[in-house]
């Protein structure tokens, strides 16, 4: 069985000139449909024995805590077809609660946090569930317009359990007043941009300790019809 | 249900994405191994030194350490690679030759590697294939190559060099290389 294709309604065209970098990144020729061959139904399963516990709490580092608002962010990894992921890696990247990311490249006049780093694993367990406990990070200039400012997201990747269902994606937070300034949130068609906004969630914000935000991640799931044949 | 939308893994993605391991496919040691190497370039022919290249493939035999290996998985090759791009633009990944995949029918596929190419500036990754200079007729047979119109399939072939191959990614522009709707 092959993986479903494209709707052409949920990921951003690769050409967004909104997205000033996207104009001399974006391939100009069409893609050429790629049949679904068991290198693309397959792909590396990969986190055991890479990810331990701790990485996936960003607040703690062995000098200190990171400063912050410290939050929770937790969620269900499915498929399309609503069948859950186990057992597969979450990688998350993200700026400091001033903004900034613990990177040689960027200069934003904010300083950086020694304990925080920014970067977090997980495997979901065996409901697709995972959780994270880290910083709200902070909005950030980032020079693609005059006053061009992220709203605060959260950098997502995902491998699924094949190569067709890798996934990098965003994470945002709810009621962001950047929304409609973003052009990389806007970049996605209008009707697919609520699913890459959390969800404040109260019930499993802990007393006195951590609000939290559920994200959940859809990836693509599987045709309904038969591993499809080029040559059909 | 819905899918989630891709969004960039912008400038920034070396901080969380590569791990000192993840350009070996397979140990340094491997009397097999060799290097995939080559630069990733912009519209403009600039190298892009904010890329993340990623590999997928068979193990020499042509099987996968995976479930859904119809033929049953083997375990102990990893398959995958990750491979930032350093200032240059340049990447590396050190691996095996992968054998022969069943394709479309059943028909066999010359031997190949799936390649997945982040990048800020790439809203999505962009998907190619390597295929190997040195499998002529494997590759004029191969169902996907055929499918690729004649003056673009030489983006997809990696050159023999002295460290191993030389694939060189294109994404904009004169001999833009061949990426797939997968």
């Amino acid at each position: 069985m092959g993986y479903r294709r494209d709707d052409g309604a949920t990921h951003p065209p690769l050409l967004s000139p909104g997205y000033k970098s996207t104009v001399l990144r974006a391939p100009s020729q069409a893609p050429i449909l790629l049949p679904h061959t068991l290198t693309e139904i397959t792909g590396p399963l990969l986190g055991e024995g890479r990810v331990s516990a701790a990485d996936a709490d960003l607040t703690k580092h062995p000098d200190g805590e990171a400063t912050g608002q410290r939050i929770i962010v937790h969620g269900q990894v499915r498929d399309s077809d609503g069948r859950p992921v186990p057992d597969t890696l979450v990688e998350l990247w993200q700026a400091n609660a001033g903004g900034r990311y613990l990177h040689k490249w960027d200069q934003h006049d904010t300083p950086l946090d020694p304990y925080f780093t920014g970067v977090g694993r997980a495997l979901t367990d065996s409901t697709g569930r995972y959780r994270f406990v880290t910083i709200k990070p902070g909005a950030y200039p980032w020079g693609n317009h005059y006053n061009a400012w992220r709203p605060a997201h959260i950098h997502f990747s995902l491998f699924g359990r094949a190569f067709t269902q890798r996934l990098v994606t965003q994470m945002y937070f709810p009621d962001d007043p950047l929304f409609p300034h973003d052009p990389v949130f806007n970049s996605v068609p209008e009707a697919a941009r609520s699913r890459l906004v959390s969800r404040f969630d109260l019930t499993n914000s802990v007393e006195a300790w951590a609000l939290a935000f559920e994200f959940d991640i859809v990836l693509r799931g599987r045709e309904q019809t038969p591993m499809e044949d080029a040559h059909a | 249900m819905s899918e989630t939308p891709s969004q960039t893994v912008g400038p920034f993605l070396s901080i969380g994405l590569p791990w000192p391991d993840g350009p070996f496919v397979v140990l340094d040691a491997d009397p097999n191994g060799f290097w995939v190497h080559g630069v990733v370039t912009d519209g403009a022919g600039e190298p892009v030194p904010d890329a993340l290249v990623e590999t997928w493939q068979a193990d020499p035999d042509g099987r996968f350490d995976h479930p859904d290996d119809p033929r049953g998985a083997v375990s102990g090759f990893r398959g995958f690679g990750r491979c930032p791009t350093d200032d240059t633009g340049r990447y590396a990944i050190r691996t095996l030759k992968p054998g022969s995949v069943p394709g479309p029918g059943g028909a066999p596929q010359a031997p190949h590697i799936d390649v997945s190419v982040l990048a800020r500036g790439l809203l999505h990754r962009v998907v190619t294939r390597i295929y190997f200079a040195d499998h002529a007729d494997a590759n004029a047979a191969d169902p996907v190559l055929l499918t690729v119109p004649d003056d673009r399939r030489a983006t997809l072939i990696a050159v023999p060099d002295d460290e191993g191959y030389r694939f060189d990614i294109r994404l904009q522009g004169e001999r833009e290389t061949v990426f797939f709707d997968v």
